[in-house]
Formats: C-alpha cells, structure tokens, sequence
C-alpha cells in the first residue's frame, strides 16, 4: 500500500532524508524509531505529499504523492507532529470539517464523526472549542481527523505523545486493530510500543535505516540477547564470578551488582552452550550451596539494540 | 428612501445571492468547505468587527466633517467619499487578509491543509473568498450614507453603485496582495505591515503628480525607478477613478480580475516554493 522508493530530502546542504526505501503491505504495522532529527517526520511529510521530494518517489495504493497527488492523498489519513489544530473551533465543527475535506460522502459525516469521537475517547469534550483542550485531548483529536473517513493508509507522526498511560494503552490497542485491515506507519520514541502494536520496525539515523525487522528480530540483535541474568548470595561476590567463569561456554560475567555477600551478573555464553546455561549456573548453586534469588534467559530489549546502534553511529 | 433601496441595496443584495447561489450550487465541496470554515472564524473572531467598525466610523466622520458632504449642496458621492475609501482600504484590507495563511503556519494546521485531498486552487480561492465576503459586508453597511445623500438631494444612484462597484474591486486587489504576502510569513504583524506598504506604493503608484516629481528628481543613481514606472503602470488609481466616475470600462474590469488573478496564483507559488 505504501512503497517508498530511494527518496533523498537536503534542506540546503543538510541532508535529512538520505536514500531511503522501504513498503508497509496492508495489514502491516511499521514502527518508525530514530533518535531525535533521525529524520522520521521529514520522510512522513514526504510520504504525504507536504513535503516535495528532492528525489526518488512515494506512491499510497499505487497513486504517486506527487504525480497523482488527489488520488494518492485520498487513500490515507495523517497525523502530523505536534498535532495542528484550528484553535477557534469546536472538537466537533473540526471533525466535520475534516471529514468533509477528507471527501466523507454528505450523508455520512455525522455518523463518521460520531464514529472517530467513539473511538477516540471525546464524548467529554464534543462542544469544547479546541483552545481549551488540555494537551492530550488536543492530540486525541487530531487522531480522530486522522482515522475520520476510514483509510487504507494510515500515517501517525507520535500518535501517544503526550497522553497519559490509560490512553497510550488505548492507542496502542486501537493502531494494533486498525492494522489487521489498513497499512500503517507511525514513529514514537517509547519502544515498548513498538512490541506492543508493530508487526515491523525500522530504526533509522540521520536519514538511513540502520535496522528493519520485526521485533522480535530486532530484539535478538541486542548485546543481551540469549544472557542469563543471575543473582546469587552466599558466598562473595567475587568468589561467585570465579566460579561462573569456569562454567563451559561462559565468555564473559557482566556484574551488574557485587558484595561481599553475593553478586547479580549477565553471563555470556557461546551460541552452542547457550540452551544448558541456565541449567549449570543452577547446579552451580546447588553444588556450592549458593541462595538463588533470580535466574532468566534475555529475550533482548529494543531498547538496548537501539542505544548501541545509534551510539555507535554518533561516535564514529 | 424607496429609490435608494432599488438603486443601491437590490444590486448588493443581488451580488450577494448570486455569490451565495455559485458557492452553494456550483463550487466545488471543498471550496465551500474552507470559505465556511474561514467565514466562521472570521464570525467569531474580533478582528472582522473592528475593521467594519473603525472602517465606517472613519469614513462617515470623513465624508461629513471634512468632506464636507453636507455643505458641498451636490448630491454626488465621489468628490467627498468614494475618493478617500482606497486609503482606508490600504490598512483595513491587510487587517482583513493578513491571517489568511500566516495563522496556518503559525498553527502548523498548513500541513494538516495541505495533505488534504484538494487542489491547492480550492483552499486559496475559499479563504480569499472569505475575506472578500468581510470587505462586501463592509461596504453594503455604509449604507446610510446613500440614504442620507438620497434624502438630501437627488444623486445618480447608478453612479453611486459605480462607486460602491469601484470600492469593493479595490479592496480585493489589496486583499489579493495580501494574500501573497501572508503565504510568505508566519507573523500577522509582519505580513499585515508588509501589506500596508505595498498596497500603499500600488495606490501612489497612479498618482501622476507624484510620478512626476520622482521623475524630475531622476539622476543617474535612482536606481528604483523601473520599480516606480512599474508600479504606476499597474497601480490601481486610475482604473478606480474610471470606475468611481461611473464610467464602466471593460478594459478597468479587464485589470481588476487579471490582478486579482495573478496575485492568487502568486500566492499558489509562494505557498509552494515554501513546502520545498
Ligand atoms: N524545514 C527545514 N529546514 C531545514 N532543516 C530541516 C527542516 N525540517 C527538518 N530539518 C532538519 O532535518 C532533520 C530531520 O528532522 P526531522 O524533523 O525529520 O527529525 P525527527 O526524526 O522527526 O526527529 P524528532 O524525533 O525530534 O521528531 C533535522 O536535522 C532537522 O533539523
Ligand atoms: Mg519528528
């Protein structure tokens, strides 16, 4: 539904987008990550046909953002950074007028509106003029404007920023429905939302992808996937780490936490010995006699993966 | 008080329906879609009725105290108050535009307008529309005036409509620079001076004598003189003074809508070449 091919932006000499390609087929959920001017939301002004690109092209179902600009824009819903808002109306007058622009047919506005002030939580504030929303009443309705004439396409710049943690879980349930039937990109900056309603992420910097799978790959690819993470007392710490050492397989104790009293560590493994790990640091513990107060395999975090790389990125 | 009704309020409230009918009937869904959200915002915001307001207390105050409508003891409009409206025009048209699209940069709501599915055309020739109804409003509630020179004496009303006609094509060619102006900046502040300034060098522009006088000071080093030869070659005086008088001329109508034309399509580009 969304194919993004070797689209560039500079911004004078600056480079914001640099190359970038990628598709979201229906029924797919993209996350969009990248730490701060990564470049995200200069892709999706693109994608959207705000902002023309310097080259390559975007296309929504198939129509060109920029050749066949109405049609392509008709397809999708859009939610821009920071959530735009005309201040002097009514939540409701916004929503008509979006769902009217957005080509809702006559007799279907109200039952749309209706429809997007339901599912976006708005009922408490329908005749509320805009500037006397709080913040995240604010960016709830310009989701509603987003989803108002049921898309195929969806575009979410941020969608949770700034509502509180009932919301964003309510938003992340309502991306992860949307998603079995519409193509969806959306950027945030908090991961677990990410595992939460993505089937897919790419992680760019400075306007390259430095990482696309989905989650669970991703989630592999960080240092601390497939570690044991142990906490063990009874003995010093620095016996403890002694005795994980000589463990077969063990390439590295990662201390987290050491006392004379015991110790909590990553212990590395070599691929191969990685599945009986947990098991010897177990025997370990039953054979020196050791308190065992914790002991779990790593999947992974999203987040570690996206520090290394991006860190990585910065000093080089 | 019978003639001025047929003679001047029918043909406002003809133009008026018509305008009504074409927006209602013939223009396309989303152009009406952003007149009436620009309508209502102007509806509900201040600046509209300050402008009418201070408008018609200028100009009757003008037109009665220093004009001198009263004493003149003719019963035409032009001499003591067609000829001063272009200069309140030149502030109360930028006061009228200067929000049109600096608000929507200001708000960011730009890019929420812009990837809508419409043609840009829709969005700049609505909001201009809007404003354009705010101008119209003001001019058909000076009213009284017509009325007041009716009861005095027996004044041409079709040359007073000529006038009217004059007036509200003026204030839409100050609008239309406006418009551009307020595509290029954020500030409403900056935009509605800008405005001013430019509105008032198109104005100047046609006054000869002043023309003149640049002329006679022409040295090798005034090197703003095309832009001056310029500017009284498009300005909008003569072609106001033409109309005002009563004389209908296609060549004047001609100027006004291909001004008011080019201006919106510079509008167009400006807003395109900031997206880029
Ligand atoms: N209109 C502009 N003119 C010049 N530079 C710009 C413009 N818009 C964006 N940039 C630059 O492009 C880069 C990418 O910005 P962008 O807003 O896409 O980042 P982002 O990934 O969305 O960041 P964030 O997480 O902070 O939202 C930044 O370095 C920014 O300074
Ligand atoms: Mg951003």
């Amino acid at each position: 539904m969304i194919d993004v091919v070797n689209i560039c932006k500079k911004f004078g000499n600056k480079v914001a987008v640099d190359n970038l390609s990628f598709s979201v087929a229906k029924g797919e959920v993209l996350g969009f990550l990248g730490p701060n001017g990564a470049g995200k939301s200069t892709t999706m002004r693109m994608v959207t046909g705000y902002l023309p690109p310097t080259s390559g092209t975007a296309s929504i179902g198939g129509a060109d953002i920029v050749e066949n600009e109405i049609a392509a824009k008709s397809k999708m819903g859009y939610l821009p950074e920071n959530a735009p808002l005309y201040t002097e109306m009514t939540v409701r007058d916004f929503l008509r007028f979006s769902a009217e622009l957005r080509g809702v047919p006559k007799s279907q506005v109200a039952g749309a509106v209706d429809k997007a002030v339901e599912t976006c939580f708005l009922e408490r504030v329908y005749n509320q003029s805009i500037d006397t929303l709080s913040k995240g009443y604010r960016h709830r309705t310009c989701l509603a404007q987003s989803i108002i004439h049921d898309p195929e396409v969806l575009i979410l710049d941020e969608p949770t920023d700034g509502l509180d943690p009932n919301q964003k879980h309510e938003v992340r349930q309502l991306i992860k429905r949307m998603g079995k039937e519409k193509a969806i990109i959306f950027s945030t900056h908090i991961l677990e939302e990410v595992e939460a309603s993505c089937t897919r992420a790419i992680i760019i910097d400075r306007g390259r992808v430095i990482a696309d799978g989905t989650p669970d790959s991703l989630k592999a690819r960080a240092r601390h996937a497939g570690t044991v993470l142990c906490r063990l007392s009874g003995l010093a710490g620095s016996g403890i780490r002694h005795e994980l050492e000589k463990i077969a397989g063990v390439e590295q104790v990662e201390v987290v936490e050491e006392s004379d009293k015991g110790l909590s560590a990553h212990v590395f493994a070599a691929k191969a010995r990685r599945a009986d790990l947990s098991g010897a640091i177990f025997g370990l513990a039953k054979e020196k006699n050791l308190v065992l107060h914790e002991l779990h395999t790593e999947d992974g975090r999203l987040d570690d993966l996206f520090r290394e790389i991006t860190k990585r990125d910065v000093e080089s | 008080m019978f003639e001025t009704f047929v003679s001047f309020l029918i043909p406002a409230l003809v133009v008026a329906a018509i305008f009504v009918v074409l927006l209602l009937f013939v223009a396309p869904r989303e152009l009406r879609t952003i007149c009436f959200r620009e309508l209502r915002s102007y509806f509900f915001s201040p600046i509209a009725y300050v402008c009418v307001v201070i408008f018609l207390i200028i100009s009757n105050v003008i037109t009665f105290w220093f004009g001198g409508a009263l004493e003149r003891g003719e019963a035409e409009l032009y001499g003591s108050y067609f000829q001063y409206i272009p200069w309140y025009l030149i502030v109360i048209a930028p006061a009228v535009g200067m929000r049109l699209w600096s608000e929507e940069h200001r708000l960011g709501t730009i890019e929420l307008l812009l990837t809508m599915p419409i043609a840009p055309w829709h969005a700049i020739l609505g909001k201009f529309l809007a404003a354009s109804v705010v101008i119209f409003a003001m001019l058909v509630l000076s009213f009284p005036v017509v009325i007041t020179m009716n009861y005095l004496g027996d004044p041409d009303n079709g040359v007073i409509l000529a006038g009217f006609t004059a007036c509200l094509l003026t204030g839409l060619c100050f609008l239309a620079v406006t418009s551009v102006i307020s595509a290029v900046t954020r500030s409403q502040v900056v935009a509605l001076l800008v405005s001013i300034v430019l509105c008032l060098a198109l104005w100047l522009g046609g006054l000869n004598p002043l023309v003149e006088l640049l002329d006679t000071m022409r040295g090798p080093g005034l090197v703003f003189w095309p832009a001056v030869k310029l500017l009284s070659s498009i300005s909008v005086m003569p072609h106001f003074n033409e109309l005002a008088k009563g004389v209908l001329g296609f060549r004047d109508i001609v100027f006004f809508a291909s001004f008011i034309a080019f201006c919106l399509f510079t509008t167009a580009m400006v807003i395109r070449l900031k997206r880029a």
